[in-house]
């Protein structure tokens, strides 16, 4: 029965002719004025809300600019007035006595040193965080017996904080130099590992299979499969890496060590140099502001493909 | 009824590709013997039966789809003719030779958009030629002509995730046929387009396997599908899966939307639902018995 009702011999002589209406075509004025159409003008408010909240990159740059011009008056602003609440502000340096500092810093050398020193320990403590954490993490990735192997220290020493290392640290290396690089590294080398194994596990099942249909082999799944699959993650590793490595690094340098941002910092303290201790906090956060943009920028090249999805 | 299909049609194609692909097409290969395959997963006391002992073979150049309801254990067998699942029991043979794994022989495409999203279009192609590297002098040259062959030239230097989805099955299809491979195993290619897409897909096939008359294997749950692409078409039911009808499907080629409305196509199609539907219901009453 339900084959009748779907057979077009039956329904080719009964059913009424098909019909098909064809709409008027747009004129050639009415496609001119929306062809020359503005977008509309806003008024008043909206006009002013339009421009605040645009999207266009000066803008975003203004706005950022502002917002920090804004703290900096707030702090001054603090500072003159010795406010007094719950946190006291009568011993905090001024914007202009920091800047003064800053100022006299950079035209002489010692400033320069401390910050030469730190940028060493990082850059030799990172990369031997990198040749040893991508790797590893790796190799977890693939191999169930290597990961089981592994994994339990990672996730027992990772909680552990850089400033709780230091005791045994300084015990267990034979100069302060190379227990403040061994803290810094270690704050490195868990998040690398940590994303580069998951990177290398979220791999999609049918991409291995697509490889394998083709002809290829391990090495070559490994090398054109595994390895991008895992790129996004591990430059996450590297970025998140690279934050915590400074972290670590100032814990070690604040409490061991004669050069260094961080002992530039702490002594400011002990001198009672108060500007100083500003001047050192900003030098951090703008040291690991921009080795993180730096790594950032250095695995871009390799993640083009994903900006291109976008 | 094979012979009615294939014989006239042969001759009367021309292809751009043929001095490449005619020493292996007068060679006849690509007959696959499935030879009382079964396949059962699980634990010892808890098997689970995905493909009960089936035996099929399959002529070289020729269409056939599986057609089955999900579940019902195709791609399951289609699997293990590319090598990712080993039978539990009989073998499976490829020319004579007994399948061990996945190979080049056998080209695959996928359900899911399996490109390599990190390769340009013309590097997803070029990539089976440039891994096996001995019999291909140019895999870019290769890439560019069969891209050019799924109408996609244009995009060789996009990246997949540029493209729609249906662009992305057409860069599968290219992409398992340049190791020139002498099956095409294809499960559900289609399933995750618009109908639209689908039916283009479904003559774009067609034409491609007219220029290299390879031996399709193509999993399907849609009659239509099945219908409209097959030389035959294998209906599969579910648990244990196996096959229970080998319907041949003497319709002329080259195959035109127009078969939708053409009796023959129907009283095929209705066929086939039939036997499926019988099925369901068998199994309906065995559930609530």
């Amino acid at each position: 029965m339900l084959a009748r009702t779907m057979d077009p011999a039956e329904t080719h002589g009964t059913a009424a002719p098909l019909q098909v209406v064809s709409p008027p075509p747009a004129s050639a004025e009415a496609l001119a004025a929306l062809q020359h159409s503005r977008p509309e003008k806003l008024k008043g408010w909206a006009a002013v809300h339009a421009v605040l909240a645009s999207p266009a990159l000066p803008m975003r740059w203004a706005r950022r600019i502002l917002a920090l011009s804004l703290g900096i008056l707030w702090w001054h602003l603090a500072v003159k007035y010795q406010l007094n609440v719950i946190v006291k502000f009568d011993n905090v340096s001024s914007p202009a006595e920091v800047w003064a500092s800053f100022i006299k810093h950079i035209n002489g050398k010692m400033y320069f040193t401390h910050v030469g020193v730190s940028i060493r320990r990082i850059a030799i403590a990172y990369l031997f965080a990198c040749a040893i954490g991508i790797p590893l993490g790796l190799l977890m990735g693939r191999s169930r017996i290597i990961n089981d192997f592994i994994m339990p220290y990672v996730e027992i020493l990772r909680p552990i904080p850089a400033v709780a290392w230091i005791p045994l640290a300084i015990l267990m290396w034979p100069t302060e130099e190379s227990s403040i690089l061994y803290i810094t590294f270690l704050g490195a080398l868990f998040p690398i590992i940590l994303n580069t194994v998951a990177g290398v596990e979220q791999t999609p099942e049918v991409l291995v299979r697509a490889a394998r249909s083709l002809g290829a082999k391990q090495r070559q799944i490994f090398r054109h499969v595994v390895l991008p699959a895992a790129l996004p993650n591990i430059a996450t590793g590297l970025a998140v890496g690279m934050g915590v490595a400074w972290f670590s690094l100032l814990a070690g340098e604040i409490i061991s060590g004669q050069y260094g941002i961080g002992y530039f910092t702490w002594t400011a303290y002990h001198l009672i140099k108060y500007p100083d201790i500003i001047v050192g906090m900003l030098s951090i956060g703008l040291l690991g502001t921009l080795s993180t943009l730096g790594v950032q920028a250095a695995t871009k090249p390799f993640l083009r493909w994903q900006a291109r999805a976008r | 009824m094979m012979n009615i299909l294939t014989a006239p049609f042969r001759k009367a194609t021309s292809s751009a590709l043929a001095p490449a692909f005619s020493t292996w097409r007068e060679a006849r290969e690509g007959e696959i013997v499935i030879d009382e395959v079964g396949i059962a997963f699980g634990p010892e006391g808890k098997r689970h039966i995905a493909v009960s002992p089936t035996s099929i073979t399959i002529k070289p150049g020729e269409f056939v789809c599986i057609l089955g309801p999900s579940g019902c254990g195709k791609s399951t067998l289609l699997n293990a003719v590319a090598g990712y699942v080993k039978p539990t029991t009989g073998r499976i043979l490829l020319d004579g030779a007994p399948i061990d794994g996945p190979g080049p022989d056998r080209g695959m495409v996928f359900q899911q958009y399996s490109l390599f999203p990190w390769k340009t279009v013309r590097e997803n192609v070029a990539f089976g030629p440039k891994i096996l590297g001995r019999f291909d002098p140019s895999p870019e040259a290769t890439a560019d002509t069969l891209l050019d062959m799924v109408g996609l030239a244009k995009f060789a230097g996009r990246y997949p995730a540029e493209l729609s989805g249906g662009m992305q099955q057409r860069v599968g299809i290219a992409r398992a046929l340049a190791n020139y491979p002498r099956v095409l195993l294809m499960d559900e290619p289609f399933g995750a387009l618009d109908s639209q897409t689908r039916h283009v897909m479904q003559e774009n096939l067609l034409k491609i396997w007219a220029e290299f008359r390879i031996t399709v294997l193509f999993v399907t749950h849609d009659i239509d599908e099945a219908v409209f692409l097959g030389d035959r078409v294998l209906v599969m039911s579910a648990s244990p899966g196996a096959i229970i009808a080998d319907i041949a499907v003497d319709l002329p080629r080259p195959r035109v939307p127009e078969l939708a409305v053409d009796e023959r196509f129907m009283a095929l199609r209705r066929l086939c639902h039939e036997t499926i539907r019988q099925e369901s219901m068998k199994a309906f009453e065995q559930q609530n018995t």
